[in-house]
């Protein structure tokens, strides 16, 4: 299992193939993507990449964080994520990686924090279709109708649909596939929407529900030409 | 420039370098070539009318054309960029005074002409284009 990248989802915008069909893409940007430490099994108890990305300023570090990236050899990084991979997929600490560890054409899933809309009602949060416009209906036109039976059992299930917080929460988009990858600027373009608002990081890794194509680059897209060459060996 | 205007406007020189775009103004009458692909053979066929709007929207703008084809009008939406249009031509400058000619579709016949555009005052743009 190899490592998935974080990206910075910059917009949505849309492509104009040859033969003149488009095709909606979500423009997604690496920032400096390092491996910042090595979770292993012996030592944490899983086998896992702790990626960062971003700028930070060394001001706003924290000394004890200060340390981490000091003995990872990295710039500070405004944002760090792990990755769990298999025992073989570990890729040096420090090593940048890039675009090129997705192939245009594969499916990848992304994943990140949609955006929040707040105390929303059932008709908004769960599609609900609210009651009556007339017909006696007074002031609850947007209510939800009953939440459940009578003495028996008494009491609402646990679960049960209602008008509470939405969005803000985290949200995978599946088998999403890659349209195209620019190495040089980073970016890497799918097709369709991703949750979460612009400038916000997205968790990018490989398609769990596709078989992956068999030139991904293993165990990683590092930049720096011989390892990346090793890599596609 | 952010990324993702960088990322249009390198999709917008490219589809114009391949295919340029005429100044045009709705209230133009214009014949836009469009491309058909049947099978194996690719053919153009030309939807001429007159433009009732421009929608500029950067790469993702676009127009809409209004004919009058055996007495039923028809109005058709078009890409600006995109590569499925062979080539958009302007047959006829008009003067209109609306942006959004919307009002064509409650018209028929003489009524719904367009003054063609006198444009003898400005050497310089004629020129251009």
């Amino acid at each position: 299992m190899r490592t998935g990248l974080i990206a910075r989802k910059m917009g949505f915008s849309r492509l104009f193939r040859d033969d003149g069909t488009q095709v909606p893409v979500t423009l997604l940007r690496l920032e400096d993507v390092q491996v910042v430490a090595h979770k292993t099994r012996e030592k944490h108890g899983y086998d896992a990449l702790q990626l960062g990305t971003g700028v930070k300023k060394v001001s706003r570090v924290t000394k004890p964080m200060r340390g981490h990236f000091a003995q990872a050899g990295v710039e500070p990084k405004s944002k760090l994520t792990e990755f769990r991979i298999s025992a073989d997929a570990f890729v040096p600490v420090g090593a940048q990686l890039t675009a090129a560890h997705f192939v245009v054409g594969q499916r990848v899933d992304v994943c990140g924090t949609s955006i929040g809309k707040g105390f929303a009602g059932a008709m908004k949060r769960h599609n609900f279709g609210g009651l009556r416009a007339s017909h006696g209906v007074s002031v609850s036109h947007r209510s939800h109708g009953s939440t459940g039976n009578r003495q028996d059992p008494g009491r609402v299930f646990k679960g049960k649909k209602m008008a509470g917080h939405m969005g803000d929460r985290r949200v995978t988009t599946q088998s999403i596939e890659v349209v195209e990858v620019d190495v040089e600027r980073g970016l890497i373009i799918v097709k369709g929407s991703v949750p979460g608002a612009d400038n916000s990081w997205v968790r990018i890794s490989d398609a769990v529900k596709r078989k992956s194509p068999k030139d991904l680059p293993f165990p990683a897209g590092v930049a720096g030409g011989a390892q990346a060459e090793e890599a596609s060996k | 420039m952010n990324v993702l205007e960088e990322f249009n406007k390198r999709q917008t020189d490219k589809l114009v370098a391949a295919r340029a775009v005429p100044e045009f103004a709705p209230g133009d009458t214009l014949r836009v070539s469009v491309r058909i692909v049947e099978g194996e053979r690719e053919r153009t066929q030309a939807f001429e009318g007159v433009c009732i709007l421009r929608r500029n929207r950067g790469l993702h703008s676009s127009f809409a054309v209004r004919k009058i084809s055996y007495g039923e009008g028809v109005e058709r939406n078009f890409p600006l960029y995109s590569p499925a249009l062979a080539g958009i031509e302007v047959v006829r400058r008009g003067e209109v005074r609306r942006a959004k000619l919307y009002y064509l579709r409650g018209l028929s016949g003489k009524r719904a002409r367009i003054r063609e555009k006198q444009d003898n005052r400005d050497e310089g743009t004629t020129a251009q284009e």
